[in-house]
């Protein structure tokens, strides 16, 4: 494409999407029935679990990284949830994810990347950290080799998660190479009942359509519910888009958005802000624009949610009871590893572990909703609670407002930041069989160890259920 | 990356819907700095008992899966995490086409820059073949066909571009490359920086 053409509005007449926009104007080589569109990423978040291949394949072709200063470096999946002063410290998650991460400050080193490690006040959750340095910022692309990167689009930015091939290229080029996706727009309208949350509306959208709803597509979250909610909140129902098996999540920017990210280390400052902002303005999807599905829901309808077997569409309120798959196997294969029984509600099944933190429910609003259930309470005898910070910010600002004393007093364990139990690659696993209440994005088999059961929920909903010893209603607790 | 003509080989069936990348290669599997090896960590936990000893009843275990080269599975396969050790394990193992009614997007678009093809059948095709495990068939990725033993020749979808590179084995970095003055131009003038 040539400047003149990429510098041409569109007509008025043609009304066109939020991700229309965003993506019209990253396309530096259109597509042709033969070839992908090249598309430019402005930010590339790398972490130490899915780039050691992808610098082998730098180094192996003698190239650089292309644009240093679009990448952002930290470490999360593989580190240790207890302190990390000196490179022994990581005896604890192992030998292999130990080389992982000393690779990972090697490679950084190597090829001229700051890296926000051990000992950086920044360090953390790539998808808690981009938006907390005002990195992540409305109408950006942005890429990550972890498919949560979908949380970004919670400002506008298109943002999707890669596989190992693909960061190679935009660390190479800066660019990708893509297909258009198709548009489907998720409209959520009226007002959430007290005790009932993002979580819960993400859950119940992903239980309506399934966890192939979105597969193809990049979903739009409208509706004056979604405009009704923070940004921390918008971050959890985007994270969670590639559960419906979309490639990723958007929600238009607004007042809400701008107020975040002012004054953040990476927003753009003075006049350049005022430009941004304006810029910012026109990211909306016009009156009349064509999305290729629709669906709506309504949230004044909504419950705390809670999943009953091995994807997050299976999913229900919490006063409902599990349904009856039929004779369908693999619902039959779920409920069996489960050990749930249709005709039941998850009420009525004893917590082994609680784990409050990840990219979906690891930021200071999270552990602010978990520390107010948890305030004047006590976890209940035999029930393990870790509450992991999403960042050494999350961490700072909590113990700031002296939620990490609520949280010990009450019994639960109070961590370094990371990962964690969500994925279970530093040693923070669930035992064989232990049923736990989990604020993390994915109950998959094995998910948090090897047999573990694995319960999505609200941080409401954990912190509840670690006082009940079962799964629970936080709006219910006595 | 090889040009890949053809597969042809008999079927291994696994019809359970969403199989997830966590089960084709759980995430304590990832602390690996290599491609290669991931093979024997393939659905580590679906293929082992918690002592080690192989479950007989699993489909990959028994003696006519071995050397089948094409996996058929349940709809939505390689659903969740973009882990492409997903990919990278199933072709250590020994697998060069995973068959569906449905594919994850972020699997498929790994699966496809390793030369392990990601085929989409429609429901009927996908019926035969989980009621006929075992079935020798062969998969012309140049005509994007998949044979049936019964003769029957059914078409799947298959990005042009990635079909040109699989079957001429062109590298996409190396393409995406030449791309690198069109690059630089966008750079220079887009009307706002990153």
């Amino acid at each position: 494409m040539r400047p003149s053409d990429r510098s041409r509005k569109q007509p008025v007449s043609t009304p066109t999407t939020l991700f229309e926009k965003v993506w019209s104007e990253h396309v530096v080589v259109p597509e042709t029935i033969d070839t992908p569109a090249v598309l430019y990423i402005d930010l590339h978040i790398i972490h130490e679990v899915t780039t050691p291949q992808a610098f082998s394949t730098l180094r192996a072709a003698g190239l650089p990284v292309r644009r240093t200063d679009l990448t952002l470096a930290t470490m999360d999946h593989s580190t240790p949830t207890t302190p990390v002063t000196s490179l022994k410290d990581l005896a604890v998650v192992g030998e292999s994810a130990a080389n992982q991460i000393r690779q990972m400050q090697q490679n950084c080193e190597d090829f001229g990347i700051d890296l926000l490690g051990f000992g950086s006040e920044h360090r953390g959750i790539v998808h808690v950290i981009g938006p907390e340095l005002g990195a992540t910022q409305p109408g950006k692309t942005i890429v990550c080799g972890d498919s949560h990167s979908s949380t970004h689009g919670a400002f506008g930015a298109l943002a999707f998660g890669i596989g190992t091939t693909e960061v190679g290229h935009v660390l190479a080029t800066q660019c990708l190479l893509q297909r258009r996706p198709k548009t489907l727009a998720v409209t959520v309208n009226g007002r959430l009942p007290a005790g009932v949350g993002a979580k819960d509306i993400v859950l119940a959208i992903i239980g309506k359509i399934g966890v192939d709803g979105g597969t193809g597509h990049v979903i739009e979250y409208r509706g004056d519910a979604i405009t009704a909610l923070d940004m921390e909140s918008r971050m959890t129902i985007c994270n969670m888009s590639i559960e419906a098996g979309a490639r990723a999540g958007m929600i238009a920017p607004d007042e809400t958005t701008i107020a975040y990210l002012h004054g953040r280390p990476r927003a753009p400052r003075g006049a350049d802000w005022d430009a941004a902002v304006e810029r910012w303005s026109v990211l909306q999807t016009d009156e009349g624009a064509a999305f290729d599905k629709s669906v709506h829901l309504d949230a004044g309808s909504l419950q705390p949610m809670v999943t009953f077997g091995t994807n997050p569409g299976m999913v229900i309120g919490i006063e409902d009871t599990v349904p009856d798959g039929g004779d369908d196997p693999s619902f039959r294969k779920a409920l069996d590893y489960m050990r749930v029984e249709s005709g039941k509600p998850m009420t009525d099944y004893a917590v082994d572990v609680v784990f409050v933190g990840s990219c979906t429910n690891g930021r200071l609003s999270d552990i602010e909703e978990a520390a107010r259930v948890l305030e004047g309470r006590r976890v209940a005898p035999g029930v393990r609670m870790l509450v992991v910070p999403g960042s050494e910010q999350v961490k700072k600002a909590a113990e700031s407002r002296g939620l990490d004393r609520i949280i010990v007093e009450a019994g639960a364990e109070w961590r370094e930041a990371g990962c964690s139990m969500c994925i279970g690659m530093n040693g923070d696993i669930a035992q064989p069989g232990q049923l736990s209440v989990s604020t993390s994005n994915r109950n998959f088999e094995g998910r948090q160890g090897i047999g573990a059961r694995t319960v999505l929920a609200s941080p409401a909903t954990a912190a509840a259920s670690a006082v009940a010893g079962r799964v629970a209603d936080p709006r219910k607790l006595t | 990356m090889k040009p890949i003509a053809e597969v042809r080989s008999k079927t291994v069936v696994l019809p359970t819907r969403d199989i997830d990348t966590d089960q084709i290669i759980a995430a304590r599997f990832l602390t690996t700095t290599s491609r290669e090896g991931l093979g024997e960590n393939l659905f580590f936990d679906l293929r082992f008992d918690s002592d080690g000893s192989a479950k007989t009843d699993f489909p990959l275990n028994k003696p006519e899966a071995t050397g089948c080269r094409i996996l058929v599975a349940g709809k939505n396969f390689g659903c969740g995490s973009s882990r492409e050790h997903a990919p990278w394990a199933l072709l250590d193992y020994g697998f060069q086409a995973v068959i569906s009614t449905e594919i994850a997007d972020i699997f498929r678009n790994n699966a496809l820059k390793n030369g392990l093809l990601p085929v989409v059948v429609d429901a009927a095709t996908h019926r035969w073949l989980l009621d006929n495990p075992g079935a020798e068939i062969s998969i012309d990725v140049a005509r994007a066909t998949v044979t049936l033993p019964t003769g029957a020749e059914v078409e799947f979808p298959i990005e042009n571009f990635a079909r040109y590179c699989l079957v001429e084995g062109v590298d996409q970095l190396g393409f995406l490359r030449q791309q690198i003055q069109d690059i630089e131009r966008f750079e220079e003038t887009r009307n706002w920086k990153p």
